[in-house]
């Protein structure tokens, strides 16, 4: 195949894939609330809701306090560019995509905590003393699941030489490193800063509108109309990254090559759409299943999310010698 | 051993992945503060260690690890946890939570005796095979983890765990390496039995005597204040 085909199918990828993200991530949050509603004996709602919440609220006027800056009014779309862009390196149903050569682990990570501080500064800008707290808490927690994301990331890329995350996804996929202990702690350290980051259950409970107990929903309190679709929906897409990276990194199989037919995609889209499947069930599973840890109490459970990644990173020196 | 147990292959990965998923459940414990829990993670661990056993008794082709396997999970896995259940509902603990060291504190100590078993085990069995090699340093690993939760914790009832849990490291390291006896693990098994009947005993004496499991009320009984 020549050079521009080429170039055309992996930008025909990324097209699809970032149209694909954008769709499916409130679906996403609706099959998890469906499913949460079903496992606590409700009807729920249906699983197209958030989409209609959304499309409700583009077309409301938003809010906005009087002491309100520009920043406020930018954040919502800082914010969603940065989490879009993300989600944009992280490979759903082919590897190979244009964005490929800058699918860097430490790219996403950098656009998440840029998407964060963002967020964190509109949630203290009207000064409203609710958003300051929920700006703070979120910050104390990034404080821990960042260096605990570096470590993962480290141990990653000593495994496979590399913290480009279509590279690391092809070595795994082939299963060149095979079954590896230092695989598996960081698996559970990337789950507990997932859970973390995305603010699920025993961080944060997405539910809640509880004073006391809020985050995520603390720091945008004061947003409305489109500026809190915006934010919704960078939400939905931010849970859609998380799963889809550790679908990527530790259960990469199924996944299009680089430079494959487009009929390949179909069996990736396939794989992908059951591993997040079974990944959105297992979420809502355990949110049903535990309960939300007190504030105090999160950063010793991301504490030991940056232990773990620790005892990978020793362990992989061990099994690979000092040498 | 090391020769058809090399590095990368599936007996070698599974092995040493259900060693360090015994790690990672000392590490639960050394986290866990509820007693019931705490008596649920040592009876999981139990369990993983008896998979590791027989495991390793099919690819070491050692048909006697497979009894180990058996006793490690009638004794350790299924009488010790149900009797310590039975006794946390004798003696109504079972809502108690272990005042004992920070968690931040103590996972850090436990990494850093990770980190000492690994310095300690690789330069002194640089000879042996990889999987001998790194089977050492988890089991020793797990041992000084179980010490950390012995000297971290007040209640009597956790301690044990704690020294219930250094013996499940030394099963650990007894089917890491090739040709261990059966009779010394057949002896470590009965000890376990046999210390656990005492430590019983100690709890419905300590709690007759102090109405409570905290050891601190020992320390009032020690010789340096006779």
């Amino acid at each position: 195949m020549s050079l521009l085909a080429d170039l055309l199918l992996a930008l025909a990828a990324q097209v699809l894939h970032v149209a694909l993200l954008v769709a499916a991530a409130p679906v996403l949050v609706g099959v998890v609330r469906l499913v949460k509603a079903r496992l606590l004996g409700r009807t729920g709602p249906p699983v197209l809701q958030p989409w209609r919440d959304l499309l409700r609220l583009l077309r409301k006027q938003p809010v906005v306090a009087e002491n309100a800056s520009w920043l406020f009014h930018a954040a919502p779309s800082a914010h969603l560019a940065a989490i879009l862009a993300a989600a944009a390196l992280v490979p759903s149903f082919a590897l190979g995509m244009a964005s490929a050569p800058f699918a860097d682990l430490l790219v996403i990570g950098g656009l998440l905590a840029l998407a964060r501080v963002i967020l964190a500064l509109a949630g203290m800008e009207i000064g409203s003393r609710f958003g300051g707290i929920g700006a703070s808490r979120e910050m104390t927690y990034a404080a821990f699941a960042e260096p605990a994301l570096l470590l993962v990331i480290f141990t990653l890329a000593l495994m496979v030489g590399t913290t480009n995350l279509d590279a690391i996804a092809l070595t795994l996929r082939e299963g060149l490193v095979g079954l590896r202990v230092s695989l598996g702690l960081a698996l559970i350290a990337m789950i507990a800063i997932a859970l973390a980051e995305t603010g699920r259950m025993p961080v944060d409970n997405p539910a809640s509108h509880l004073e006391v107990t809020m985050v995520h929903e603390a720091m945008v309190l004061e947003y409305s109309g489109r500026h809190l679709a915006m934010i919704e929906l960078a939400g939905a897409l931010k849970l859609l990254l998380w799963l889809s990276l550790i679908a990527t990194i530790f259960v990469p199989f199924g996944i299009a090559r680089a430079g494959a037919l487009p009929l390949w995609w179909l069996g990736g889209l396939a794989a992908w759409v059951a591993k997040i499947g079974v990944l959105a069930l297992a979420l809502s599973g355990f949110e049903t299943a535990i309960a939300k840890m007190r504030v105090f109490r999160v950063p010793e459970f991301l504490g030991v999310a940056v232990l773990l990644a620790v005892l990978a990173v020793v362990l992989l020196f061990v099994s690979q010698g000092f040498a | 051993m090391g020769e058809h147990l090399g590095y990368g292959t599936l007996g070698y990965d599974v092995a040493h992945l259900l060693g360090a998923a015994v790690l990672v459940l000392s590490f639960v414990l050394l986290y866990q503060r509820r007693v019931g829990a705490m008596i649920n993670s040592y009876a999981t661990q139990a369990w993983v260690l008896t998979a590791a056993a027989c495991w390793q008794g099919w690819a070491q082709d050692a048909p006697q690890l497979y009894l180990t396997g058996l006793l490690t999970l009638a004794a350790n896995g299924l009488a010790i946890p149900l009797a310590l259940h039975a006794i946390v509902r004798r003696l109504q603990v079972h809502r108690s939570i272990d005042a004992a060291m920070g968690v931040f504190a103590s996972m850090a100590l436990g990494v850093g005796m990770v980190a000492l078993s690994i310095m300690v085990v690789l330069p002194t069995t640089l000879h042996s095979g990889s999987l001998t090699r790194e089977d050492l340093a988890l089991a020793l690993s797990v041992v000084l983890l179980g010490l950390l939760v012995l000297i971290s914790r007040r209640s009597a009832l956790t301690q044990v765990i704690g020294v219930l849990s250094l013996e499940n490291g030394l099963i650990l390291a007894a089917i890491g390496v090739d040709g261990m006896p059966l009779v010394v693990e057949l002896s470590v098994a009965v000890l376990v039995v046999l210390a656990f009947m005492v430590f019983g005993v100690f709890f419905f004496r300590l709690r007759a005597r102090f109405d409570s499991l905290d050891v601190a009320h020992l320390d009032r009984v020690g010789g340096q204040h006779r």
